[in-house]
C-alpha cells in the first residue's frame, strides 16, 4: 500500500478545482431547496384552488331571483280546505293563479307550448309559496296581490351568465324592418352593422368544419378496417354484411366531406354570402323596443326572421334598435330563445329582483335544485355528533384511564394497545361495513339449529346508527390523546394523593382527570371534527336517503352536511354544483369552529409541568 | 498574552512541584524545548472574539494563537464557553441562527469569518470530533469514504480506499476493524466509534482538528487509547482539545487555556500552567477548589 | 314504555343510592369514622348494583325475546304462506308491523292483519315482561345493597373494584370493534365463495368484474367476480396519488425541517395542515368539479384523450390529500434525527443539502418508509375522491387516461345501489375483507418500522 501524503490532500481544499466543485456542490443545495419550495408552493396552489373553487360558487348562490307578479288568488274548494285547515304540513298549491298571472305579464296571446315553456322559468314551488301567503291571510283569497315568485334554477343560472345573456353587437346603422303578410320579416340593415356578426360566424362555421373534418376521418378509419376486414373474411354471408356496412361507412364519410366542403367554403368565401342559422348557430337577435325578431338568415345586409315578440315595421335609427347575440346555441342551453326574450324583458322592466338566498340554510333537501337547503343535513349532523360525542368521550375517557393508569402490562393489554393503535389506520368504508352489519341489518348466526340475529337494532339512515359507527371510528382518537394528556401528568402529584390515602381510583378521578381534561377534551374535538367531515362510512348505513325534512330525534331517517354533499353533487342540475360548495362552505365553517376551539382550549390550559 | 514568555526555571522545578501538586498531576508532559517552541507556527490566530447568543454574550475578548503540530488544550468549569470557542474555529456556529460572532479569527493568516470564505470549505480543513460519538448508521467505510466523497479528494476507487485505509491507520482502528469495513458503524464500541470519527475527520484531510470533550462518554481504556492517538496525531496536524479532565489536558497537550464565564484567563504551556499557574482561578481550578 | 322502564332503573339506582347512604349514616350515629366505608360509597355501590342488575337483565331479555317471537311470527308467516319468496315474506312482515304502528303499506290483506294482529300481541308481552324483568331485577339488587350495609363492610372496595371492571369493559371495546370488524366481514366473506363454488382464485385472479350479472337460485357466476381490474384500477390511483404525494411531501418536509426559516415555518406547517382538516367528500367535489374538467380540456387542447372520469384526477387529487399525512409524519422523523448526526457531517464539511441527502435521509429512511405505506394504506382505503371522481365501469386497463373503478367504489356501489341487500353484500363485504386485510398488513409493517426506528434513537 502507497502511503497517502494528506498534506497534499489537504492543499486540494484550497485549489481551484476544488472551488469550482463547490459551487457544483452548492448549486445542488440551490436545488434541493428549490424543490423543497416548488413542492410547499404546490400545497399552497392547491389549497388555494381548492379554496377558490369554493368560494366562488358559494358566493354565487348567496342571492336567489325572484319575479315579481300580481296574481289575483283564486282557489278551488280543495285548495280553500287546505287554505283554512290549521295543519301547517297541508299546503295548496296555487298553481293557476301564478301561470295566469305570468301570461298577463307578457303581450300577446300565448299558445298552449308556449304556456309551459313561460310557466317554466318560474320555480314549481312559486304556486305552493302563493298558497302559504294565502294560508297566512285568508282574507287574501279573490284579492290581487303583489307576489315575488321564485325562478326555476335554471332561469336562475342565466340570470346569472352560465349560458350566455345576449351580448350587444355594432349597431351603428338605420335598420328598417319590413313587414309583409306570410313572408319571413326582413329587416335590411347598413354594410357595417353585421361585419361582427360575420366574423362569429365564420370561426364557428370553420369549427364545425374542423368537427366534420374530423368525422370524415374516422369515418375513413372505418372503411379502410372494413375493407382489410372483408379481405381476410371466406364466408359469402358475412362479406355480404360486411359490405353493407362498408357502404354506410362510405356514404357517412361522403356526407362527412360535403360538409366540410360546404362549412369550409362559408368560412372563407367573403361576399355575397347566405348564413342559415340552424340550431347549432349562435342565436342574433334583433331588438327593438320591447320587440324582438331571432334571425333565421343573415345575409350582407339583411336579416331575415321571425318575430318572437313583434316590432312594428318601419325604419329605426342608429341607437335606437339593437343587435344582440348568444353564442351558445339554443340546442346546448335549457333557456330557449322564446324564454331568453321573457327574461330579457322582465329583467328591462325591472321586475326580476335578487334576494338573500335564505333558503340553502333554511330549506331542506329537495329534488329542485332552487328550492334545496341545508337546514335538514344540519340538524341531522348534529344529531350525529350528540349521538358519537355521547357514545364516544365517555368509553373513550374510561378506556384511557384504564389504561394509562390500572392496566397490568401484560399480554392483553399489549394485544389492547396494538388494536387500538391498528384501528386509528382501517379505512372509513371497513368501519361502514361494521356497522351495517352489526348496528342495521344484524348479522345472521346458525346455533344449535337455530338461526339468531346478533345486533341490527339500530334503524337504518339514522343518525343513531351513523353516530354508533362514528363513535367507533373516533373511539380510537379519543383513547390515544386521553392517554397522552394522562400521561403528561407528572407522578407527582399521584404520589401526593396515594400518600393521603386515597385509593388509585380516586387519585385518578379526583386528581388525575381533572388535570388531563383539557387535553383530553382538544383530542376529542379534533376526533369529533373529523367526524364530522366523514361520508363513507355513512353512505353505507344509509345515510344518503333523499330526505326532505330534519329529523326530529336521533332515530328518524336523516343525512349529514357531507352525504348532502355527495347526493347533491352526483345530482345533473347545475345549481346543485353551486349549492354544494355553499353545503362546503357551511361543513368547513363548523370544521374551522371545531379546531379553533380546540386550539384555543389547548393555549388557554397548557400546562408544563 | 500574544507572545510566549518562556519559563525557563519551570523544567528545574517540576519534580519539585509534581511532588506537592495537590491534584495529583504525575505525568506532565516534558516540557518542550525553547528552541522547539520558538520553531511553532501559528495556525490560527484570534483577536478580541465575541461571541452573542442573541443578546447573551458568551465569549468576552478572548485573544489567542494556536500553534501548528501541536495539541492545545481549552481547560474550564462548564459554561465557560469553552466549546463555544472551539465551534467559532471552523463557523460550526453558523448553523445556530442567533449566534453572532465579533473580532477576528484567522487561519493561516485569512480572516475565516471573511465573506469571501466558505464555510463548507473552511470546515473541510477544519475537521471536529464531537463529545458524544455520532458515526453516521452507515458501514465503517462509508462513514470514512465520507469526506473525501463530498470533497473529491480521490480519482478513483483505489486512491479513496487508500485514504480509508490510512486514516484508519491513523486512527489506530485499522486492525480492528479491516475485515469488517462493511458492518454498521453504530454496531462498534463506544471507543471504537470515536476513534472511527477520527478516522472520518482525518479522511477529509484537515489541517487542524478540532476535539469536543471527545473521551467524556468513554471509559477509562477508550480514553486512554484515544489520548494515545492524539499524541501521534500532533506530528501531522494542529490539534485543539477542549476537556473537562485536568490530566487530560496535562497528559496531551503542549499548551492550554484556561476559560472562565467566557473570558480566557490564561494561555501558557501547558506545564507552566500547572505547575505556576499565573492566575489565582487557575490556581483555584486545577487544585480543585471549583469546577 | 320502554324507554320509560330505563328511565325507571335510572331512578331507582338514584333513590337506592340515597337510602343506602342515608342507612350508612343512620348506622353510624354520628361517628363516620366506626363506618369502613364513607357513607356515600354504600350508596354508590348500590346505585352500581342497581344499574347493572336492571339494565343487563333488561337488555338480555329484549335481546332474547325479540329473538324468539321474531322466529315465531317468521315461522308462523312461512306455514300460512308456504308459497312466498323468503323476500316476499319478509315485505309481509314489515307491511304488517307498519298495519299496527301506522305507515305506508304495499298492501293490505287477511294475512298481513293477522300477523301485525301476532305481531302486537308479542309486542305487548315483550314489553311487559322486558320491563317487569328489568324493574324486579333492580329491586332485588336493591334489596341486597341495603341487607349488606354494615358498619365494618367495605363497601368502597367492592364498588371501585366493580368501577375498574367498567373501566377495563371500556377499554376491551376496541378489541371487540375489531372482533365485529372480522366477523360481520368474514360471515359474508364465506357466503361468497360458498355462492360461487370456493373458486377462490376466480375472485382473485379473474378477469371480468360484474358480479350481479348472471345471479341464478343464490349462486355467483364465477366467471363475472374476477376482481384484477378492481386491484388493477386501485393500485393505479394509489401509484398515481403516491407519485403526487410522496415527491411533494418529502421535499416539503425536508425544506421545512433543514432549510426553512422560523416564519417559513410559521405559515408553512399550518397550511399542510389546513390541507390536512379538509374532509374528503370536499376534495371529492374539487376533484369531480374542478380537476376532472381541467385534465379532460387541457387533455383536448394537446389532442389527448381523457376521460372525464380519469384514474389520473381521483389520483392527483387523492395525492394532495395525503401531502399532509407524509409530510407530518416525514417532518416528525426528519426533527428526531439526532443534531449530532447533523453536526457530524457540517463538521466534515459538508453542505446542507449533501448532510440532507446523505446523513438525515438515510438515517430516517425507516420512519419515511413506514409513513410512505401508512399513507399508501390511506389511498387504497380512500373511499370518497374515488367515488365522485373516478368510474364506476370495471374496465381492465392500464391507462391512467381512462376511467377506472376501485374496490371502495364497487363496495358503495354495490350496498347503495338498488339491488336486494342479500345479493349485493355477499361481493362487496368480500372487497371489504380483502380491503380490511390489506391495510391491516401495510399499517402493522409500518407501525412496527417506526417502532423499531423509535427505539434506535430513544
Amino acid at each position: 500500500m502507497t502511503s497517502i501524503d494528506f498534506t497534499a490532500l489537504s492543499a486540494k481544499h484550497t485549489s481551484d478545482a476544488t472551488r469550482a466543485r463547490l459551487r457544483k456542490r452548492y448549486w445542488a443545495e440551490v436545488r434541493l431547496k428549490a424543490y423543497g419550495i416548488i413542492a410547499i408552493a404546490f400545497a399552497a396552489a392547491a389549497l388555494l384552488l381548492l379554496g377558490s373553487t369554493i368560494v366562488t360558487k358559494t358566493l354565487s348562490v348567496t342571492h336567489e331571483y325572484y319575479l315579481q307578479l300580481e296574481p289575483r288568488i283564486e282557489a278551488s274548494e280543495r285548495d280553500m280546505e287546505r287554505l283554512t285547515s290549521d295543519n301547517p304540513r297541508l299546503r295548496a298549491n296555487l298553481r293557476r293563479p301564478v301561470s295566469e298571472s305570468l301570461q298577463a305579464a307578457v303581450p300577446g296571446e300565448i299558445s298552449r307550448r308556449d304556456g309551459r315553456a313561460l310557466t317554466g322559468i318560474v320555480s314549481a314551488n312559486a304556486g305552493l309559496e302563493l298558497g302559504d301567503l294565502a294560508k297566512a291571510d285568508n282574507s287574501l283569497v279573490g284579492q290581487t296581490v303583489a307576489f315575488d315568485a321564485l325562478l326555476d334554477d335554471n332561469t336562475q343560472l342565466y340570470l346569472r351568465g352560465a349560458f350566455g345573456r345576449p351580448q350587444p353587437i355594432n349597431s351603428s346603422e338605420t335598420a328598417n324592418v319590413i313587414v309583409a303578410e306570410g313572408q319571413p320579416v326582413v329587416v335590411e340593415v347598413g354594410p357595417a352593422a353585421l361585419s361582427e356578426v360575420f366574423a362569429v360566424l365564420r370561426a364557428e362555421r370553420s369549427f364545425q368544419a374542423e368537427r366534420a373534418a374530423a368525422e370524415r376521418d374516422r369515418q375513413q378509419n372505418a372503411v379502410d378496417v372494413t375493407i382489410d376486414q372483408i379481405g381476410e373474411a371466406s364466408d359469402p354471408e358475412q362479406i355480404a354484411l360486411l359490405e353493407r356496412r362498408l357502404d354506410a361507412y362510405e356514404r357517412a364519410r361522403d356526407a362527412a366531406e360535403a360538409r366540410r366542403t360546404e362549412l369550409r367554403r362559408q368560412a372563407t368565401v367573403r361576399r355575397e354570402i347566405t348564413f342559415e342559422m340552424g340550431e347549432d348557430d349562435a342565436t342574433l337577435f334583433i331588438n327593438i323596443g320591447g320587440g324582438w325578431l331571432k334571425a333565421e338568415t343573415v345575409e350582407r345586409e339583411r336579416v331575415t326572421g321571425a318575430f318572437l315578440e313583434p316590432i312594428p315595421a318601419g325604419t329605426y335609427a342608429e341607437g335606437s334598435w339593437q343587435a344582440l347575440m348568444i353564442e351558445r346555441p339554443e340546442a346546448r342551453r335549457p333557456i330557449s330563445d322564446r324564454q331568453v326574450v321573457w327574461i330579457e324583458n322582465f329583467d328591462a322592466q325591472g321586475k326580476i329582483v335578487q334576494k338573500v338566498n335564505s333558503r340553502l340554510l333554511e330549506a331542506s333537501d329537495s329534488a329542485s335544485a332552487e328550492l334545496a337547503g341545508i337546514w335538514g343535513a344540519i340538524v341531522g349532523s348534529f344529531w350525529t355528533m350528540v349521538v358519537t360525542f355521547s357514545l364516544a368521550f365517555p368509553l373513550g375517557v374510561m378506556a384511557a384511564i384504564y389504561l394509562e393508569e390500572f392496566a397490568p402490562k401484560n399480554r392483553v393489554t399489549d394485544l389492547i394497545e396494538v388494536n387500538i393503535n391498528n384501528l386509528a389506520a382501517v379505512p372509513s368504508i371497513v368501519f361502514g361495513l361494521l356497522g351495517l352489519a352489526i348496528f342495521v341489518a344484524g348479522v345472521d348466526i346458525t346455533l344449535f339449529g337455530t338461526e339468531i340475529t346478533i345486533g341490527g337494532f339500530l334503524p337504518r339512515s339514522s343518525p343513531m346508527a351513523g353516530g354508533a359507527v362514528l363513535a367507533l371510528m373516533t373511539l380510537p382518537t379519543i383513547i390515544i390523546a386521553g392517554r397522552a394528556s394522562i400521561r403528561a401528568v407528572p407522578p407527582s402529584i399521584r404520589d401526593a394523593a396515594l400518600g393521603l390515602g386515597a385509593s388509585r381510583l380516586q387519585t385518578a378521578v379526583h386528581h388525575v382527570l381533572p388535570l388531563a381534561m383539557p387535553g383530553i377534551l382538544t383530542g376529542s374535538i379534533i376526533g369529533m371534527a373529523q367526524a364530522l367531515g366523514e361520508t363513507a362510512p355513512l353512505l353505507l348505513v344509509g345515510m344518503n336517503s333523499f330526505i326532505q325534512e330534519p329529523p326530529g330525534d336521533p332515530f328518524s331517517p336523516g343525512n349529514v352536511l357531507p352525504t348532502l354533499i355527495y347526493q347533491w353533487n352526483s345530482n345533473s342540475e347545475r345549481l346543485f354544483d353551486d349549492k354544494t360548495a355553499a353545503a362546503i362552505s357551511v361543513l368547513l365553517i363548523f370544521l374551522v369552529a371545531m379546531n379553533a376551539l380546540a386550539v384555543l382550549l389547548r393555549k388557554r390550559f397548557e400546562r408544563r409541568w | 498574552m500574544t507572545e510566549m514568555t518562556l519559563p525557563t526555571a519551570a523544567a528545574a522545578e517540576r519534580t519539585e512541584r509534581e511532588r506537592t501538586n495537590a491534584s495529583g498531576l504525575a505525568d506532565l508532559p516534558a516540557p518542550r524545548a525553547a528552541e522547539e517552541i520558538a520553531r511553532a507556527e501559528i495556525k490560527f490566530r484570534c483577536r478580541d472574539v465575541d461571541v452573542f447568543y442573541g443578546e447573551a454574550q458568551a465569549i468576552k475578548q478572548v485573544t489567542i494563537d494556536i500553534e501548528d503540530k501541536a495539541v492545545t488544550s481549552f481547560i474550564g468549569p462548564s459554561g465557560c464557553g469553552k466549546s463555544t470557542f472551539l465551534r467559532c474555529l471552523n463557523r460550526m456556529n453558523d448553523t445556530i441562527p442567533i449566534c453572532r460572532v465579533g473580532g477576528t479569527i484567522e487561519l493561516d493568516g485569512d480572516d475565516v469569518y471573511d465573506r469571501d470564505v466558505d464555510p463548507v470549505q473552511l470546515r473541510a480543513r477544519v475537521g471536529m470530533v464531537f463529545q458524544k460519538p455520532n458515526p453516521f448508521p452507515k458501514s465503517i467505510f462509508e462513514n470514512v469514504s465520507y469526506g473525501p466523497k463530498i470533497h473529491g479528494l480521490a480519482q478513483n476507487k483505489a486512491e479513496l480506499e487508500g485514504i480509508i485505509e490510512e486514516s484508519l491507520k491513523r486512527a489506530a482502528l485499522w486492525d480492528e476493524v479491516k475485515d469488517r469495513l462493511e458492518s454498521p458503524g453504530t454496531g462498534l464500541s463506544g471507543g471504537q466509534q470515536q476513534r472511527l470519527c477520527i478516522a472520518r475527520a482525518i479522511a477529509t484531510a484537515p489541517e487542524v482538528l478540532l476535539m469536543d470533550e471527545p473521551c467524556s462518554a468513554l471509559d477509562p481504556i477508550a480514553t486512554a487509547q484515544i489520548e494515545e492517538l492524539i499524541d501521534e496525531l500532533k506530528q501531522n496536524y494542529s490539534v485543539v482539545i477542549v476537556t473537562h479532565s485536568m490530566q487530560q489536558a496535562a497528559r496531551v497537550s503542549q499548551k492550554t487555556a484556561f476559560f472562565h464565564l467566557g473570558s480566557m484567563l490564561e494561555y501558557d504551556e501547558t506545564s507552566k500552567i500547572f505547575t505556576a499557574p499565573g492566575h489565582e482561578k487557575t490556581l483555584h481550578y486545577i487544585t480543585g477548589r471549583f469546577g | 314504555m320502554l324507554p320509560l322502564t330505563l328511565l325507571g332503573i335510572v331512578l331507582l339506582s338514584l333513590v337506592a343510592f340515597a337510602l343506602c347512604r342515608g342507612h350508612a349514616l343512620a348506622l353510624a350515629a354520628g361517628r363516620q369514622a366506626a363506618l369502613h366505608s364513607r357513607p356515600a360509597y354504600h350508596g354508590l355501590y348500590a346505585l352500581l348494583w342497581v344499574l347493572l342488575a336492571g339494565i343487563g337483565v333488561f337488555a338480555a331479555l329484549d335481546i332474547a325475546l325479540s329473538g324468539l317471537f321474531d322466529n315465531l311470527i317468521r315461522g308462523r308467516i312461512d306455514t300460512r304462506a308456504p308459497d312466498l319468496s323468503p323476500i316476499q315474506q319478509s315485505l309481509v312482515y314489515s307491511d304488517a308491523v307498519k298495519l299496527i304502528t301506522g305507515g305506508v303499506v304495499s298492501t293490505d290483506d287477511a294475512l298481513r292483519r293477522e300477523i301485525g294482529a301476532l305481531w302486537a300481541s308479542y309486542n305487548g308481552w315483550r314489553i311487559a315482561l322486558v320491563s317487569a324483568g328489568g324493574l324486579v331485577a333492580a329491586g332485588i339488587a336493591f334489596y341486597r345493597a341495603w341487607a349488606q350495609i354494615a358498619l365494618n363492610f367495605r363497601a368502597r372496595n367492592r364498588a371501585e373494584r366493580m368501577l375498574r371492571g367498567m373501566l377495563w369493559t371500556a377499554a376491551t371495546i376496541a378489541i371487540l370493534t375489531t372482533l365485529g370488524i372480522v366477523l360481520s366481514l368474514i360471515g359474508e366473506t364465506l357466503i361468497f365463495f360458498q355462492r360461487i363454488g370456493w373458486q377462490v382464485d376466480a375472485f382473485l385472479f379473474g378477469t371480468t368484474w360484474s358480479p350481479l350479472a348472471g345471479v341464478s337460485e343464490g349462486a355467483l357466476d364465477p366467471t363475472k367476480v374476477g376482481a384484477i381490474p378492481l386491484f388493477v384500477g386501485t393500485l393505479m390511483i394509489t401509484i398515481i396519488a403516491m407519485c403526487v404525494a410522496v415527491p411533494v411531501g418529502l421535499f416539503a418536509a425536508i425544506y421545512l425541517a433543514d432549510f426553512a426559516s422560523a416564519k417559513t415555518r410559521s405559515w408553512a406547517k399550518p397550511l399542510l395542515e389546513i390541507l390536512a382538516g379538509v374532509p374528503t367528500v370536499v376534495y371529492g367535489y374539487f376533484a369531480a368539479i374542478t380537476v376532472a374538467p381541467a385534465l379532460r380540456d387541457f387533455g383536448s387542447a394537446v389532442g389527448l384523450s381523457i376521460a372525464s372520469e380519469s384514474a389520473l384526477a381521483a389520483g392527483v387529487v387523492m395525492g394532495i390529500m395525503i401531502i399532509p399525512f407524509i409530510s407530518s409524519l416525514s417532518d416528525d422523523v426528519i426533527n428526531s434525527v439526532p443534531q449530532s448526526l447533523r453536526d457530524g457531517s457540517y463538521g466534515l464539511g459538508a453542505t446542507r443539502a449533501e448532510t440532507v441527502r446523505k446523513v438525515v435521509i438515510p438515517a430516517a429512511l425507516p420512519g419515511i418508509v413506514s409513513a410512505c405505506l401508512l399513507g399508501t394504506s390511506r389511498a387504497i382505503g380512500e373511499t370518497m375522491i374515488v367515488v365522485m371522481a373516478a368510474g364506476q365501469g370495471a374496465n381492465m386497463t392500464f391507462n391512467p387516461l381512462d376511467a377506472v373503478t376501485t374496490v371502495t367504489v364497487q363496495i358503495v356501489m354495490l350496498i347503495t345501489g338498488d339491488t336486494e341487500a342479500d345479493v349485493a353484500a355477499a361481493p362487496a363485504f368480500t372487497l371489504g375483507f380483502t380491503l380490511f386485510c390489506v391495510t391491516l398488513a401495510l399499517n402493522v409493517v409500518a407501525l412496527r418500522v417506526v417502532r423499531r426506528y423509535r427505539e434506535m434513537y430513544d
